[in-house]
């Protein structure tokens, strides 16, 4: 077994196609940005009574998948299992640039954009969204910490560990608020969940480690660096692993709304009545992003080929956007109970399940800040030596 | 461009959303409590004291709102210089008419339903910037140089009170500033409350002589709306979430 050696990738010819795409779709957001900026939100989809839409679903993706994407340093660092650790450079470069392409993403969204500066400098802290500036900054700080003390040569394993610890402590609080930003609405029945920051940090685990999946196969294949079979499939067993607890949680909150009579109306909207949204439940939630990974994963055959994660993480990743897009879209679209008993009408959709169609302008802000998160770690696996040069099984001290 | 209010500059010059709102922060805000800014809606900064002893709010009597009516509507668009662009989606509305059906008698009543103004305002526990505000007196306003536009206190709002500009405004009046990508909301006409006078709306119901609107300070036991509250049954929208809303319902 040789020593794990990090090298930076070399500029061939695909990372510099995979960087010009991933600039075309960054271009194209600001592009977006600037549009919808100059006429107002009127070019977007968004409406008065979906005030939140899918620059939010992609945000909140990629918030959420950041602190799951730090699992893998975790599992190294907290939890001592050494044959991820040549991945926890990546894992807490990855973090760092997921949650900068979704910062990017909420901040070029707001109706006053000019006004970050603002947001940075006057804090209402009652408010969970205040406290999550100070959480997603701070994410950035601290994992920035523990990947220079990972990539420091010479120091002293037990600070590797202390600030990996502190790392994973902090993304349970990060995704606890996420998750809070929804769970402490109490005047939507969609929200007012205390279960949904579990279920926000199950879901990080599941969004974070498919995506953390997806971008370690792309950039061996793009750098020509082997990647073990075994690994792989190991990385797999524990995506199943969270893909069941993301339907766990999931089958809990909607099983605990169906026995309360007021949350009745809001389940009866989501399983069953709410077109495209119960469709997304379905079909895109639990079928793509549930159980299909499940069935793929554990599949007597191909569940054995290392290509089975991968395809897993696919379905992963198509799965949390329509999970969010139902939670997200859905809980605003269901009407508030202000006036129970009555039959409630309006001209500003009182009573009415509101619609929404997302525009390009929201579709090319999300890409963008995708794109951003995969830039940023193209960026850094060129310039710092984050990407082990050998990732077969056998140098991992994985054996058959 | 917007067009200035010329009762408040006597040249009645141009001047950008912007330089607008700029020189707004300038010379127009008054610190009302101890980190509380407000923007004086209009006025100098002593008509924008708000009196910690005075709790404003309404009452509204549905069995007096005649479903045919919309004066408390137009009088608010008039007064604060809004008004709909023909699409019900993205249009603001800082006061609506409902209409309520008894699922069960089949009674149907109307009524109007603007901001709530709560004592515990879910707007302005989740407002990331504290732009979203409560006066001392009770009343509910967004702080439009510190509203970043994130729309969290929409999310939150149990009333839908909340609407948020999508498109450029113009013709503003100068005691209720407006800006595009900015959260807007009934302000409960502080800008006439802070120098003696009614809301808008509850002045136009008056006229029509419908009088289904009372407002006063709920603090004061000798004022006719809280003389009304001691006697009549009235309800709060959503008591279960225990906000106290300074808006009051009788007649459902």
């Amino acid at each position: 077994m040789e020593r794990t050696i990090y090298r930076e990738i070399k500029a061939t010819r695909p990372v510099w196609g995979m960087a010009v795409m991933l600039g075309a779709f960054i271009a194209a957001a600001l592009g977006s940005f600037f549009y919808v900026e100059h006429y107002g939100h009127i070019v977007t989809g968004m409406n008065n009574q979906v005030v939140w839409g899918l620059p939010h679903v992609f945000a909140i993706f990629l918030i959420v998948a950041a602190s799951g994407a730090l699992n893998v340093a975790s599992i190294v660092s907290v939890f001592d299992r050494t044959d991820y650790k040549p991945l926890a450079r990546l894992s807490a470069l990855l973090a760092m640039a997921l949650l900068v392409g979704g910062l990017a993403v909420l901040v070029l969204d707001l109706g006053r954009p000019d006004r970050i500066i603002v947001a940075m400098t006057t804090y209402n802290f009652k408010s969970i969204f205040a406290w999550n500036i100070f959480l997603y900054t701070g994410f950035l700080g601290v994992v920035a910490l523990y990947l220079f003390a990972q990539m420091t040569v010479g120091i002293p394993y037990s600070r590797v560990r202390k600030a990996g610890t502190l790392a994973f402590v902090w993304r349970l609080a990060l995704t606890t608020g996420t998750g809070s930003i929804f769970g402490w609405l109490v005047a939507r029945p969609g929200y007012d969940a205390a279960i949904m920051a579990p279920m926000f940090i199950a879901m990080s685990f599941s969004f974070g480690l498919a995506m953390f999946i997806l971008v370690v196969t792309t950039l061996c294949r793009l750098s020509h660096r082997p990647f073990g079979d075994l690994l792989m499939l190991r990385l797999g067993r524990l995506l199943a692993i969270f893909v069941a607890a993301v339907l766990y949680f999931t089958a809990v909150r909607h099983l605990t709304n169906l026995y309360a009579t007021e949350h009745r109306a809001f389940e009866i909207f989501t399983l069953t009545a709410g077109g495209s949204i119960t469709t997304l439940f379905w079909l895109g939630q639990v079928f793509i992003g549930g159980l299909a990974p499940l069935m793929v994963l554990f599949h007597p055959s191909f569940g054995k080929s290392p290509k089975a994660p991968v395809v897993a993480s696919v379905l992963v990743v198509m799965g949390a956007f329509a999970q969010l897009y139902v939670i997200v879209i859905g809980g605003q679209a269901f009407p508030m109970p202000v006036f129970p008993g009555y039959e409630v009408s309006s001209n500003f959709f009182d009573g009415a399940v509101a619609s929404y169609s997302p525009r390009w302008p929201e579709l090319l802000l999300g890409l963008g800040g995708l794109a951003i998160a995969l830039f940023v770690t193209g960026l850094g696996v060129k310039i710092l030596r984050i990407l082990p040069t050998n990732l077969s099984d056998a140098n991992v001290g994985l054996n058959r | 461009m917007t067009d200035v209010n010329p009762d408040n500059s006597q040249k009645g010059a141009d001047i950008s959303r912007r330089d607008f709102l700029r020189s707004g922060a300038a010379v127009a805000t008054a610190t009302l409590a101890p980190g509380v800014t407000l923007i004086a809606f209009g006025g100098s900064p002593a008509e924008a004291k708000a009196d910690a002893g005075k709790r404003w709010g309404l009452l509204i009597d549905a069995n007096k709102c005649a479903s045919d009516c919309s004066a408390c509507v137009s009088a608010c668009s008039t007064e604060n210089g809004w008004k709909g662009n023909g699409n019900a989606e993205t249009d603001v509305q800082w006061i609506r008419k409902i209409t309520l059906n008894n699922t069960e008698t089949g009674r149907e009543v109307t009524m109007p339903m603007m901001c709530q103004h709560c004592e515990e305002p879910p707007c302005v526990d989740v407002c990331p910037t504290g732009a979203s505000f409560k006066r001392e007196d009770g009343i509910v306003l967004v702080d439009k140089h510190t509203c970043i536009g994130c729309r969290y206190c929409m999310m939150a709002c149990p009333f839908k009170a909340r609407s948020f500009v999508h498109e450029p405004v113009n013709n503003q009046k100068s005691h209720a500033p407006r800006g595009q990508g900015t959260v807007e909301s009934c302000t409960l006409c502080v800008h006439r409350v802070d120098k003696g006078g009614v809301p808008a709306c509850v002045e136009a119901c008056e006229a029509t002589g419908h009088g289904a609107i009372i407002f006063g300070d709920l603090k004061d036991p000798q004022s006719d709306i809280a003389k009304r509250l001691a006697e009549y049954q009235s309800v709060a929208l959503r008591p279960d979430l225990d906000l106290n809303p300074g808006v009051r319902y009788s007649g459902l």
